[in-house]
């Protein structure tokens, strides 16, 4: 008897447990996805309002620009089809470059200007983000974009 | 010439581990005496040709040998000295074949420190690895040989990725692999003792010295990783959940459950089938580590080429590992009984929750890691996770682990009563809620989430400190007569109590600012004063730098001036960020320059990183507490009783 008392309470919090961290799991899993979505895709209204997302592309050449308070940045992000204007404060990444590969996360507000929480493009210069040369094929025109 | 002797002694290597692969398993499993005693040389010839091998192309670099396609692309003539030697390393190729010194240099150290082990048991643990030998040979080989030549061979080389020319390379590495490839003696012991039919805890106690080694390297090479990420990469965070950072933590989980099952394998038993499952899945998911990280699938520092055939190549091996292991693993493992009897409390059941809680950690890392990479796989869109998920699943799935911590060591094995663990834990418990709740006022700002890290890591750190007091006053003996296996996992606790300091602390109370500056320009953070006193230019060996003056004060005195730099490497376009930090055990002050504004201004980047050596700290003591447990006296015990040893041996002799 004491065996079997011994096995029923083992699997019971063994499944007990299990059943809990799944639970978490993909409550958390739900909500914290970071969808990607081209320059395209957004401008079809595809990306969700008020909740974070990835846009990736090229930062297009001479859009560059930077408030008085130089830190806030302002540039457009291009799949070479359509454009989305992003805007984001802080440093930017040292591989960040106009004419380069960049991914933006963050939220778009109402005025479709894409506000970046967070703007990567790490690792090396002959790296391309494979989110924006995801972005470049899907507009059809890719370019060697790798030197 | 040098580096095609380098390239034969791979080639010989290959031919005496698949011999030795063959006859030492074939040998230990017909009782062939001359074939088993063929392992332990083998094992040692390998390792002496990797060594020739590795030296050669070692030489090729400091020779600057660019006619060697891998060192022209991954050094250059003005590279210093130091950097052309971890170069070796720096790349793809180079790093494989510092992978293959370790494998070897592991079966070597098997074949040393395996006198009281039985001949067959020896044999046949050398012939997995010799096994496992040849097909990461097969790999370097076939794919990634690190010695092939250049016509015509070029003036110079390319340079080393600048990222990489830092200490913080020339370890992380060796030691990541030390873990990774350590894993696979534990593996090897694990499908010895299957083909033996032979699992119990004499073979428990033979592994685990090597699996607690295997942990601790790669407890050192994470810190290591994750050290250099903060701050050569400029980025100022410990930890990104990054795929590459996840593909080295998922083995430091499942290993973490195995040191822990194999306890209990060892002292009760129990648990056999678990343990070697546990065994073959740390090896299985350091090769899974390696694919992510080598095969281009995931794009990174790390990922150094993406020749599909190498991804494939490595996949295969993982599949060839894993299917064959575990194919054997459902041949023998019903036979294999169930072992010592425990009751719903008992040391074996606080440690079979700590393995389901890993267990389930390392499902949901797993599932993080790999879903994006599922969905891509499948056309299904792209889409990341990212940090908000793994702390959202993580944290919550520690805390009972870390209460587990100091539970566990006071329980008895097989049956424990649970007012004398609450008499043995009731002072900690005290301890724990009363620095928990006080240490956030005196930091200055109350948050539950720092209550409850401090009052976790304060609960672990006492009840360590009351356990050894307690049993030195009932053994009435001194610190350093306690058997070193116990101190050990005393010290690796406490190591995780500092662990969390840090991190709690570090959350809680560091401050981050992007801000612009001017020469003259001050910010504060922390308490203390930075003054940007401007950017001047450097030249470096290989590259040019424009230095930043910041001056570091506190209440108005003066303590030093701060250099972070930004550099330019001439072999390469890429700027390089290159923080300064100010530390002192309790906090860091950390600046870093973004890009110039013009008119002498800058952006700058201030950090004020409170405890933060203490995440590192914690993760030494830990690797410490293992070193601590290998060296227990108990693992070089001759074996006394043949009979439960070594059946096979007496068939044999």
């Amino acid at each position: 008897m004491k065996r079997r008392h011994r096995r029923i309470a083992l699997i019971t919090g063994g499944l007990a447990a299990i059943g809990i961290a799944t639970a978490l799991v993909l409550n958390a899993f739900q909500s914290n996805l970071v969808f990607f979505f081209t320059p395209t895709q957004v401008s079809a209204g595809e990306a969700p309002e008020a909740r974070t997302f990835r846009v990736g592309g090229m930062v297009q050449t001479g859009s560059v620009q930077r408030q008085s308070d130089g830190l806030t940045v302002q540039f457009v992000v291009t799949d070479t089809a359509k454009t989305i204007p992003v805007t984001y404060s802080g440093i930017l990444p040292d591989l960040f470059s106009e004419g380069k590969g960049v991914v933006a996360q963050g939220k778009l507000d109402k005025n479709g200007l894409f506000r970046a929480e967070e703007v990567l493009a790490k690792h090396d210069e002959n790296y391309m983000p494979s989110e924006a040369q995801h972005a470049l094929d899907q507009a059809g025109k890719t370019m060697n974009m790798r030197p | 010439m040098i580096p095609e002797i380098g390239h034969f002694s791979l080639i010989a290597t290959l031919f005496i581990a698949l011999a030795q692969g063959g006859l030492a398993l074939i040998g230990a499993a017909q009782g062939h005496a001359a074939w088993i005693a063929f392992a332990r040389p083998a094992a040692r010839a390998q390792f002496l040709l990797v060594v020739v091998s590795f030296a050669s192309l070692t030489w090729a670099f400091i020779a600057k040998d660019f006619s060697v396609a891998y060192v022209a692309e991954n050094s250059n003539s003005r590279l210093p000295l130091m950097y052309r030697i971890s170069a070796v390393w720096g790349g793809h190729e180079g790093s494989l074949l510092l992978w293959m010194l370790m494998q070897t240099g592991w079966a070597y150290a098997v074949s040393r420190f395996s006198r009281q082990l039985p001949d067959a048991m020896v044999a046949r643990v050398l012939g997995v690895l010799g096994l496992v030998t040849v097909g990461f040979l097969l790999f370097v080989l076939l794919t990634s040989n690190p010695f092939e030549r250049l016509t015509p061979a070029p003036i110079d080389g390319l340079d080393l990725n600048p990222l990489l020319q830092d200490v913080g390379l020339i370890f992380h590495p060796p030691l990541l692999y030390m873990g990774y490839v350590g894993f696979s003696v534990a593996f090897a012991f694990a499908i010895a003792a299957l083909l033996a039919g032979q699992l119990d805890s004499t073979w428990a106690r033979w592994s685990r010295p090597w699996a607690t080694a295997a942990w601790l390297f790669l407890t050192l090479g994470i810190a290591l990783g994750s050290w250099w990420a903060y701050y050569e990469l400029g980025w100022g965070g410990w930890w990104f959940w990054d795929p590459v950072e996840n593909s080295s933590f998922i083995p430091w989980l499942v290993g973490t459950a195995l040191i822990h099952s194999l306890a209990v394998t060892e002292k009760r038993a129990s648990f056999k089938n678990w343990t070697v499952l546990l065994a073959i899945s740390t090896f299985s998911f350091s090769l899974l580590g390696a694919f992510l990280v080598r095969s281009g699938v995931l794009t990174s520092v790390h990922a150094f080429a993406t020749d599909p055939r190498r991804g494939v190549f490595i996949l295969m091996l993982f599949s060839v590992v894993v299917g064959s292991s575990l194919f054997l693993f459902a041949l023998r493992a019903p036979k294999v009984g169930m072992g010592g009897r425990f009751a719903a409390i008992s040391r074996e059941s606080l440690l079979l929750l700590n393995n389901v809680v890993l267990a389930v950690a390392t499902g949901a890392v797993l599932l993080g890691t790999l879903y994006p990479l599922f969905i891509d796989a499948l056309g299904l869109g792209k889409l990341s996770v990212g940090p908000p998920y793994f702390n959202a699943v993580f944290i919550p799935l520690m805390i009972p682990a870390l209460i587990l911590i100091a539970v566990g060591p006071v329980a008895n094995w097989k049956t424990a009563k649970l007012g004398a663990m609450a008499k043995h834990l009731r002072l900690p418990a005290v301890v724990a809620v009363v620095v928990g709740l006080v240490t956030p006022f005196l930091l200055g700002r109350w948050s539950i989430f720092i209550a409850l890290g401090i009052t976790l890591a304060a609960w672990i750190a006492a009840s360590v400190l009351t356990g050894i007091l307690q049993r030195m006053r009932a053994t009435r003996s001194g610190l350093l007569a306690q058997p070193r296996s116990w101190l050990g996992m005393h010290m690796a606790h406490l190591g995780i109590a500092v662990f969390v300091v840090g991190v709690t602390l570090v959350t809680g109370y560091e401050t981050e600012q992007d801000i612009r500056m001017m020469p003259g320009d001050s910010v504060s953070a922390g308490g203390y004063d930075l003054t940007f006193l401007g950017v001047r230019n450097a030249q470096g060996p290989n590259y040019m730098a424009e230095v930043g003056d910041i001056e570091l004060s506190r209440n108005g005195q003066v303590l030093r001036t701060l250099h972070p730099e930004k550099r330019t490497y001439t072999s390469s376009p890429m700027p390089m960020t290159e923080a300064a930090i100010d530390a002192n055990g309790l906090r860091h002050v950390y600046a870093a320059l973004g890009e110039p504004l013009g008119d002498g201004a800058w952006s700058v980047r201030v950090y004020y990183k409170p405890f933060v050596d203490w995440i590192w700290a914690g993760c030494i003591l830990m690797a410490l507490g293992g070193l601590l447990a290998i060296s227990d006296r108990r693992y070089r015990l001759k074996r006394r009783n043949r009979r439960t040893a070594a059946p096979s041996q007496r068939t044999s002799s």
